[in-house]
């Protein structure tokens, strides 16, 4: 029950997901159809399970007067000033919590988060950003060739630098990606075939 | 109304920025607002985007009673919280795992291998290049010449570079190093293409701060 | 250089880093230079590409970015919107993101409803999120009405007349995917493009582009918008300048700044390694 149920459903969606392709018949597709609209359901669920999980955790240090309670007690009204009103009136354009809250926080806050990256890259930039080796010295005229490139003024530098940017990109760096991108493939493959087939069991924990 | 609300993303973008100077309670209460929002707004989408379309809606309307079992999978994740009946857990798990390692056998298979592969399968030598180069020597037309050697055996070099387990020893270790030199443009690429996203996200920042918020600047 | 001030040097507190940034970035919003970028083939292959579309194509935009990438692919979405409505094509626009379908409302009713006029239902649709990355990619090349029943505001899909004989991919004559990451144009090119034959056009994070040139190269994409430049190429072409322009002068000083980083860290690094070796 405990491992056999899973292996078998994971054998079963993992095999219908591969034999809709090359079998393209109306009966294997409905059912292939069926299964993939109760995964994206199930996906869902999973989704709410990890706010869950943040609301539980918190919820339980905010109880306990843990370690930095008072922020979790931020965390808990934030997660609830969204939901209730959401739930109740919807999320969509025109209501309090898209045209207020989402949009004068969440927005503002997320796009921050990311925007911070800028200073730690240019931080990276001056202290870890050193050439010791022939490679690293490949790798730092390449992005700075790519970032002369790739600004208005590139062709004010040298007239054929988009050019050369432009060839960069879609030669040696199209080059590099493909055999990344092919190593992966094959690595994927090679892991899905396994999970399906119940040789790779990892996920399903000790027990 | 409006100037209170823009104000309050403007503190909340402050709030962020104040950790770069370092960490403080004021950074602390808006990363932990942004989960909590986040974690929120996730539930509110699900809630009318799937559960209601994909699940409740065909459930109760009597078009499609399958879906009960996807509703009793879904709930069973929930038993993770559970110590006693927490393997209960692992059944819908395995739908997810199942339906996306099925899918990425197909997908990785077609459209990373085959048609990259296919991509690469071209003379390893283009005549026209060389001659196009001898009427015109410039630059561009140089590099020219060296597309078809590099997307052919180039590509072989970082593949090489990858699977070989033998050591790169002797005439090996050239090939390993063409393989990696064209790796490291690519990751330099990379890093020149992360520093474009990190500072457009930046400006954007500071559009929103000094037009919008502020109007000290205009556009 | 004395070897104390190379040591402060290479020491140096990063918040002087982060100040040159911030003040390299900002500048030009109180000293306009008004750059713009010149078009590069990948984007001019997308601009091409929607030109080429038979007038009142449907389209299928699937716009999947958080705001954490809103400033890179606001102005790549609101152009794709502006170019569909001007050669008068039919947006059906999905998002694959759970933290999206405010941001991209937003746009589609900034842009289709307020400032083209256009009639929800018979010239565009917004379909909302649905979550399921790839199994949803998969499944709408199945079936579009079992993967999204209603659309955002709950309207059953056969009730929408631009929905009306609308089964699978086979009913778009374009898929227009603006990607922030995963899910987006590389899930797509993945389980869509070689499964279901819709051509692919790409709006890219520029962290996403180095990949993505890979699938550009093999022609998996027939377009690529590179990051907030590609958006400003993108804006030039379509002549309605916008955020991603506007972006040039601080975008140049930003990668100016770094640039000068790099090579000021490797000048103390490679004098310090000198005084070192001579002991």
């Amino acid at each position: 029950m405990k491992r056999e149920i899973p292996i078998l459903i994971t054998l079963i969606f993992g095999v219908f997901m591969i034999v809709q392709f090359f079998i393209p018949h109306p009966a294997v597709n409905d059912i292939a159809n069926r299964l993939q609209n109760w995964a994206i359901i199930v996906i869902a669920f999973s989704y709410v399970l990890g706010s869950a999980n943040i609301l539980r955790i918190n919820g339980e240090l905010v109880y306990r007067r843990g370690p930095g309670w008072l922020y979790k007690l931020v965390l808990v009204i934030a997660f609830f000033m969204m939901v209730i009103p959401g739930m109740f009136l919807g999320i969509g354009e025109g209501t309090w919590t898209n045209d207020r809250l989402f949009t004068n926080t969440y927005i503002p806050l997320a796009s921050t988060m990311y925007a911070s990256l800028a200073f730690f890259i240019a931080s990276a930039a001056f202290r870890a950003f050193r050439v010791r080796t022939w490679q690293a010295s490949v790798l730092a005229l390449t992005a700075v060739i790519v970032m002369l490139g790739r600004i208005p003024i590139s062709h004010m530098i040298w007239h054929d630098l988009p050019n050369v940017v432009d060839w960069v990109m879609n030669v040696p760096n199209a080059v590099a990606q493909r055999g990344i991108l092919i190593g992966a493939a094959l690595g994927a493959i090679a892991t899905g075939l396994k999970v399906i087939l119940g040789i790779e069991r990892s996920y399903l924990g000790r027990e | 109304m409006d100037f209170f609300w823009l104000s309050v993303a403007g503190l909340a973008t402050i709030a962020v920025l104040s950790f770069l100077y370092n960490d403080n309670p004021l950074y602390k209460v808006a990363e932990h607002f942004f989960v909590g929002i986040a974690a929120g707004y996730v539930v509110c989408a699900e809630f009318y985007n799937v559960f209601l379309p994909n699940l409740w809606n065909p459930l109760t309307s009597g078009t499609d009673y399958w879906l009960v079992i996807p509703l009793l999978l879904g709930l069973a994740l929930f038993t993770r919280f559970s110590n006693n009946i927490g393997w209960i857990s692992r059944w819908p798990m395995s739908v997810i795992i199942g339906t996306y390692a099925g899918l990425a056998v197909i997908g990785f298979a077609s459209g990373d291998m085959v048609l990259q592969v296919q991509a690469s399968l071209i003379p390893v030598f283009e005549p026209a290049t060389v001659s196009k180069f001898s009427g015109d020597p410039s630059v561009m037309n140089f590099l020219d010449i060296l597309k078809n050697p590099l997307f052919t055996l180039g590509l072989i070099a970082v593949l090489f570079y990858f699977f070989f387990s033998v050591e790169h020893k002797g005439g090996l270790k050239h090939i390993a190093v063409v393989g990696t030199t064209l790796l490291m443009i690519g990751f330099g690429a990379g890093y020149g293409y992360t520093v474009m996203t990190r500072i457009a996200l930046l400006f954007d920042r500071f559009y929103f701060l000094f037009v919008e918020w502020l109007q000290v600047a205009s556009a | 250089m004395a070897h104390s001030t190379l040591q402060k040097l290479e020491k140096l507190d990063r918040r002087w880093v982060f100040l040159a940034m911030a003040l390299a970035v900002a500048a030009p919003l109180f000293f306009k230079i008004g750059l713009a970028p010149k078009t590069t083939p990948p984007v001019k292959e997308f601009y091409d590409y929607i030109e080429a579309l038979p007038p009142g194509s449907r389209v299928l935009c699937s716009f999947d970015y958080d705001p954490g990438s809103k400033a890179e692919l606001d102005p790549m979405c609101i152009s794709v919107l502006e170019h569909l409505m001007d050669k008068g094509h039919k947006p059906v626009v999905i998002t694959l993101w759970s933290t999206a379908p405010a941001l991209i409302e937003r746009n589609v009713n900034l842009i289709c409803r307020d400032k083209y006029g256009k009639q929800y239902g018979t010239d565009y649709v917004y379909l909302g999120l649905k979550e399921g990355r790839e199994a949803v990619m998969v499944a709408m090349g199945k079936s579009i009405r079992a993967t999204f029943p209603v659309d955002f505001y709950g309207t059953p899909v056969e009730q929408i007349p631009l929905m009306n004989g609308v089964e699978n991919y086979e009913q778009f004559q374009a898929l227009i995917n603006v990607s922030a990451g995963y899910p987006g144009t590389k899930e797509y090119v993945q389980y869509v493009t070689t499964r279901f034959a819709i051509p692919l056009l790409s709006g890219a994070s520029a962290v996403s582009v180095p990949e993505y040139s890979a699938y550009y190269q093999s022609g998996q994409l027939k377009g690529l918008l590179t990051g907030i430049t590609g958006a400003a190429e993108y804006e030039a072409l379509l002549g309605k300048p916008g955020l991603a322009l506007i972006a040039m002068d601080g975008q140049t000083m930003g990668h100016f700044v770094i640039i000068a980083f790099i090579l000021f860290g490797n000048i103390v690094y490679f004098f310090l390694r000198r005084e070192k070796a001579r002991g």
